[in-house]
């Protein structure tokens, strides 16, 4: 009895984990009926994000070990992800909605820069790149080369797909493909509950997930711009015809839900310390199987769908055998879809991808 | 106050309006009568930027809505009450009302627009907690009118405000669409309900395969013979 409650607390702790995670793409898909792949790649970044600023020597030196410095490695981390999400929506995505002429610009300078910095070898020859590039993409679109404006949901899958393929291979680039170890931003402490025992890193994953869900559920509810999300994910044409700039709530909710993917990545990072540019990969396929066990689109759905999929595969090395650890997610998966295809808080049971 | 200046529409290589001209005065009732199909609800998606057009130019207050979004257009004091009411069933009848005040940040305003608009359809009021996805048709049908009112048109445009209520709920929002223009807002009216739109309204046009066909005062174009056989179910 004992081992078991273990394993629910510990189950619950990354369940929690997941279930930040599922909340991005479950709100993503409700704005723009998108799988947004590169969710868990998001959650990487914020990862690598904590990692850095730990590491700082402005934040080593003046906050050292306090509890400070995870608070400002958590909201560091969550900042820097809600930029990237709303760069990729800004630049990824807004163009395949058909309303954006500076995207070929923005993908260009980055194909420029990295020409100009191979070729010219030095900072400025780099930046050149970088203009001249962006200078070009803004005469293709005068031109009326538009790739992937006015295109289909496909078209917005493909370009999720590649912008997942970008930060995998960037963070490679950039962070170098050897794994690092996140540091210990919490103290290690065990603390006994009865019989069981819970060290302080679980309890911080839970107690901190459970905040921002309870945020995040008193952000949709309860505020303006909560609303009009919902009213967004509802019906697009009907918000916009009561004002609403839509694109700017799709912003906000790519913010929110990268924001709450850089929590998970910092929190996951507490357990398994181990971070490397693959890293999101498979806790991004799993926190999507938990948002469609939930009802994709669904905000308790996600919650929910989180928890039970922490819960399966604690339960899964717990009882079965270690190996089959990533394979739990799955077989709920197929689960899912072959018994109720529409998740547990699901309505709709079709959509176009 | 609204302007449509050889508008033409279409959808890939569908045709919806062809050279579509009309225009609305101020404090007028007008209505958009024709077959389903006929490009009623296009001329509103038009006007609304929610479909572009392909040819022609939209002006309101003499300006021109060319290339504006539809959230600055309904700034711009124009609001669309769509076909089959769109509310946002998954909010409450309250929180849909709050959402047509979106970019209204008087409160004393807001509160005001909100009592004025539980005067006119006092259903409203008392399921105001609900939400919106439970309500009837015809009361889904007021919601939908009185969220678009919260934005605060100056034209407001109605499509098909009466399908699929029953006569007796179609005569409600009929009262009420005379009543938010006796209180000074303009109107303009699609409807496949020939005979209470031609009744409600001062001026009319007539629209057949995405052209105007017809227009004048509403009664003389009630009186006349074609749209009598067509629109009226009159021999």
């Amino acid at each position: 009895m004992e081992t078991f409650l273990q394993q629910v607390i510990n189950g619950i702790s990354q369940g929690s984990a997941y279930a930040l995670l599922a909340l991005g793409y479950t709100m993503v898909y409700g704005v723009l009926r998108l799988i947004n792949f590169a969710h868990g790649d998001v959650y990487m970044v914020g990862a690598f994000a904590g990692y850095y600023i730990a590491n700082n020597d402005a934040v080593q030196a003046n906050l050292g070990a306090s509890w400070m410095t995870a608070v400002v490695v958590m909201a560091g981390s969550m900042a820097v992800c809600a930029f990237l999400g709303i760069l990729i929506e800004r630049f990824a995505y807004r163009p395949g909605r058909g309303n954006s002429p500076y995207t070929l610009a923005f993908w260009l300078a980055i194909v420029g820069s990295s020409v100009g910095r191979m070729v010219g070898g030095s900072t400025p020859a780099l930046l050149a790149g970088a203009a001249a590039g962006a200078v070009l993409g803004v005469g293709l679109d005068r031109l009326g080369i538009r790739p992937a404006r006015q295109s289909s949901h496909l078209t917005l899958l493909i370009i999720a797909i590649g912008v997942s393929l970008f930060l995998e291979n960037g963070g490679q680039l950039a962070f170098g493909a050897d794994p690092k170890f996140f540091p210990e931003i919490i103290p290690t402490r065990r603390i006994q509950l009865g019989g069981l025992t819970v060290d302080s890193q679980r309890l911080t994953v839970l107690g901190v997930s459970v905040v921002l869900m309870v945020l995040l559920t008193l952000i949709i509810n309860y505020t303006k711009t909560g609303k009009a999300m919902r009213a967004v994910s509802f019906n697009l044409d009907a918000a916009k015809l009561m004002g609403i700039n839509t694109d700017r709530i799709i912003a906000f909710t790519f913010a929110l839900g990268s924001a709450l993917a850089g929590a998970g990545g910092i929190l996951v990072s507490l357990l398994y310390p181990r971070i490397d540019p693959l890293m999101g990969i498979m806790p991004g396929l799993k926190a999507f199987v938990a948002a469609v066990l939930g009802g994709i689109g669904s905000v308790p759905g996600a919650m929910v769908g989180g928890l039970i999929i922490g819960l399966a595969e604690v339960m899964a090395v717990g009882y079965g055998q270690s190996t089959y650890r990533d394979a739990t997610a799955f077989v709920i998966l197929v689960l899912i879809l072959l018994l109720r295809p529409s998740g547990i808080m699901g309505k709709r049971t079709s959509e176009k991808v | 106050m609204l302007e449509l200046r050889n508008v033409s529409s279409g959808y890939g290589a569908i045709e919806a309006l062809k050279d579509v001209t009309l225009r609305i005065g101020r404090g007028e009732i007008v209505t958009l009568i024709g077959a389903n199909g006929a490009g009623k609800s296009t001329t509103l998606r038009n006007i609304t930027g929610l479909v572009p057009l392909t040819a022609g130019e939209i002006l309101f207050d003499g300006k021109s809505l060319k290339g504006m979004p539809t959230h600055r257009i309904t700034a711009a004091g124009i609001s669309l009450v769509p076909e089959g009411r769109a509310i946002f069933a998954n909010l409450t009848v309250l929180e849909n009302l709050e959402m047509g005040a979106y970019l209204q940040r008087d409160r004393a305003r807001n509160a005001r627009e909100m009592d004025r608009i539980y005067t006119l359809f006092p259903r409203l009021r008392e399921r105001r907690k609900q939400a919106a996805g439970t309500l009837s048709g015809g009361e889904q049908q007021m919601l939908a009118i009185g969220r678009a009112l919260m934005t605060g048109p100056r034209l407001l445009l109605l499509d098909e405000p009466s399908l699929g209520l029953a006569p007796l709920l179609v005569h409600t929002i009929f009262q009420a669409i005379d009543a938010i223009n006796r209180e000074g807002t303009t109107i303009l009216l699609v409807e496949q309900n020939a005979n209470a739109a031609l009744k409600h309204s001062h001026r009319a046009y007539v629209l057949e395969t995405g052209s105007i066909v017809m227009e004048g005062p509403s009664q003389q174009v009630a009186g006349d013979p074609r749209v009598k056989e067509a629109y009226l179910g009159e021999a």
